[in-house]
């Protein structure tokens, strides 16, 4: 009895999407169109997807509240990718046949890689607010000429643009000539940051005048940091994760070197790390700014609806994402275009790939010839051991 | 590299290299006493420093009385462990004290996580400031840590030396049944060197938070195993060999990141274990071992 329950169970969860996907079909020409999210909102990066897959579900909650497009309302499907790049390809066929014509996702890079070459087949358009890895646009990085996935964009800056800003703020905005590279071997964040901030080397002028590194799990810094303090920088950067953060610069203050740092996102709350005497004056790129007129109306509705804080700068990137997704979207929608055509999908991509500084909630954006964006990131400054918003750079 | 650079990173390697000391004292002592490599004497340390961080980052107590309670804590813990891991286990196979030793190490890091949480608690630096020696920029807290251990070093040496209850341990350690036949109390005796050994383990915890300020349920695994290396390296069992090792290894992983490989310093001291192991397996000071702590 109990077996023939459980099977019935199991066929109803089989059912219950072909459903739900029959009539979207059906609806998709007439009063409303399907886009579908794909992210990992189980398994052990659940905590990078769950918050993403929130912010694209209210922000179409609230664009249909508010008359969707076109005065056509945008129907979502969700999948559970797992963070597994076979899971997401899956999901991307289960979307299709019910009839998405654009695509929110993945979540982590690896399995956003995996969906963007499928996508790239269909030219979906497709854009994910949290993968970093420049792969996600570009068959090969590390070929300059390498074919470019057109069809895909995303709404996080990639690793090395963050370190181009980071040379750029402290040549323009400190003055400085020289500066010193702490970083962790062996980290892929951190070392394309370095990679980053070297390419900018000839263009701001500015000299290295120490490039130290750590090894993985080590915590003693003080030798490095002496070499660092002697070679006398105008600013330290540092593109490390926020623990190693608060110890280097406790053991860059210990040996007596006073200069400006600067790190990368992966300084958020640093506050916690290190003393507020040390951290003074500190600042680090951000993708995000938490607490600006631009985003405080998203964060007050998040919390109202999933009970906690915005957790990370995913969520709100993600919200960016939908928005700019939206957008396209609404350029096909106008031309009268119909959904799922190859037509309609080409005219989504061509307004994202059109837009010129377009306002999202953290920044606006421009899309490059890979189609990562040109965005402004937000500096972050520790004063009196808080981190506060200080400007858009 | 210039000369008052070198003199700086000397510094820096004779700080790390004083906490190296004081916890391969610890080893060499409960080895000198029980032959037993005690890998659960890392894992006290870790213990002393969340007891500092708690005093001082939760319930603002003054740094005096946190490091009375963080030595207090260590000292019972080591005592306590001793009491209930090894003392049953005493004619046991060594083997199954060793592997008690790496049991109990694992429980204590484990029992750490659930209980302090995963991440790593960080504190201000409790002391700050530095000075110019010259050309080089020395700063205080280098200067006490390396004080602090050398003047615990010399007490210790007094106290095996010249009282009784070192006369005790010596005796012990030589030969357990005579000094037993004499009417040294063995398990008083064996006691007293975890409480010493895990007392200075809990002065190491506090030189370890002054230095990197961050405590973590695995961080006495690495230091451990470093302090290990710096026993074996000086002499295990030997106090003069214990501290030399460990400055011996701080002052080496200090130069060995200076010229620019940082990433190998966990290397380059493994690699002095194997050949201090293959061509001197009883250290700089391994003569002495006749008359172990």
């Amino acid at each position: 009895m109990k077996k023939a329950l459980l099977i019935a169970l199991i066929l109803a969860c089989f059912m219950v999407p072909v459903f739900a996907g029959g009539s979207s079909e059906g609806a998709a020409a007439s009063d409303s169109i399907t886009i579908a999210f794909i992210g990992n909102t189980t398994g052990d990066y659940a905590m990078y997807g769950v918050p993403v897959r929130n912010s694209v579900v209210m922000f179409f909650e609230q664009l249909n509240a508010a008359g969707g497009i076109n005065g056509k309302q945008v129907k979502l499907l969700e999948y559970d990718d797992k963070a597994d790049g076979t899971e997401s390809i899956n999901a991307y066929n289960l979307a299709k046949a019910n009839g998405a014509t654009a695509i929110i996702g993945s979540v982590l890079s690896g399995a956003s890689i995996a969906l963007s070459d499928v996508t790239y087949d269909d030219n979906m358009p497709q854009i994910s607010a949290s993968a970093t890895n420049p792969k996600l646009t570009v068959m090969d990085p590390d070929d300059p000429k390498s074919e470019v996935k057109t069809n895909v964009f995303r709404s996080c800056f990639l690793d090395p643009f963050q370190g181009e800003k980071m040379a750029q703020y402290a040549a323009t905005k400190y003055g400085a000539k020289t500066i010193a590279i702490f970083y962790e071997n062996g980290s892929d964040y951190s070392e394309a940051i370095v990679q980053g901030v070297e390419s900018q080397l000839a263009a701001t002028g500015l000299k290295v005048v120490a490039k130290e590194a750590f090894a993985t799990g080590d915590v003693d810094y003080k030798a490095q940091m002496t070499n660092i303090a002697a070679a006398n920088p105008d600013v330290v950067l540092m593109p490390i994760y926020y623990g190693e953060a608060g110890r280097a610069i406790t053991a860059l203050r210990a040996a007596g070197c006073k200069a400006k740092i600067i790190g990368g996102d992966g300084f958020g709350s640093v506050k916690n790390y290190a003393s507020a005497a040390d951290l003074e004056g500190t600042i680090y790129m951000s993708g995000y700014a938490p607490g600006t007129p631009s985003v405080s109306k998203y964060e007050a509705d998040y919390k109202a609806k999933f009970g906690e804080e915005v957790p990370n700068m995913f969520a709100p990137l993600a919200w960016d994402a939908s928005l700019i997704m939206a957008e396209g979207l609404k350029a096909a929608e106008t031309k009268g275009l119909k959904a799922g055509t190859a037509e309609y999908k080409q005219a989504v991509i061509d307004a994202i790939k059109g837009m010129q500084a377009f306002e999202g909630i953290t920044g606006s954006y421009t899309f490059n010839e890979t189609n990562d964006p040109i965005k402004s990131v937000a500096i972050i400054k520790i004063a009196g051991g808080a981190e506060l918003f200080d400007e858009f750079f | 590299m210039t000369f008052s650079l070198l003199i700086a990173q000397l510094i820096n390697g004779l700080q790390t290299g004083s906490v190296y000391a004081l916890v391969a004292l610890g080893y060499s002592m409960v080895y000198g006493i029980i032959k037993l490599l005690n890998f659960a004497h890392g894992d006290i340390i870790m213990v002393g420093a969340y007891m500092v961080y708690y005093a001082i980052a939760s319930f603002a107590l003054p740094p005096v009385v946190a490091i009375a309670l963080a030595v207090l804590v260590s000292t019972l813990l080591g005592v306590f462990v001793e009491k209930v891991a090894y003392t049953p286990l005493r004619s046991a196979p060594r083997l199954s004290l060793l592997i008690t030793a790496i049991g109990v190490s694992f429980l204590l890091e484990n029992g750490a996580q659930l209980v302090f949480g995963a991440d790593q608690k960080s504190m201000d630096p409790m002391i700050t400031g530095s000075f110019m020696m010259g050309q080089v920029n020395v700063s205080y807290v280098a200067i006490v840590t390396i004080v602090v251990s050398v003047a615990i070093m010399i007490l210790l040496s007094f106290v095996v030396n010249k009282t009784k209850a070192g006369k005790a341990m010596r005796a012990v350690s030589e030969d357990m049944g005579a000094a037993q036949l004499m009417g040294i109390s063995l398990n008083r005796t064996i006691s007293m060197t975890f409480a010493i050994g895990s007392a200075l383990a809990g002065v190491g915890s506090v030189l370890y938070l002054c230095a990197y300020t961050q405590a973590s349920p695995t961080m006495g695994s690495m230091l451990g195993i470093k302090a290990f290396v710096a026993a074996v390296l000086g002499g295990i069992g030997s106090i003069p060999g214990a501290m030399i090792g460990g400055f011996t290894i701080g002052v080496l992983e200090a130069l060995v990141a200076a010229v620019g490989f940082s990433m190998w310093k966990d290397a380059a001291v493994f690699l002095v274990l194997i050949i201090v192991l293959l061509f001197k397996p009883t250290g700089f000071l391994g003569k002495k071992i006749q008359e172990k702590v």
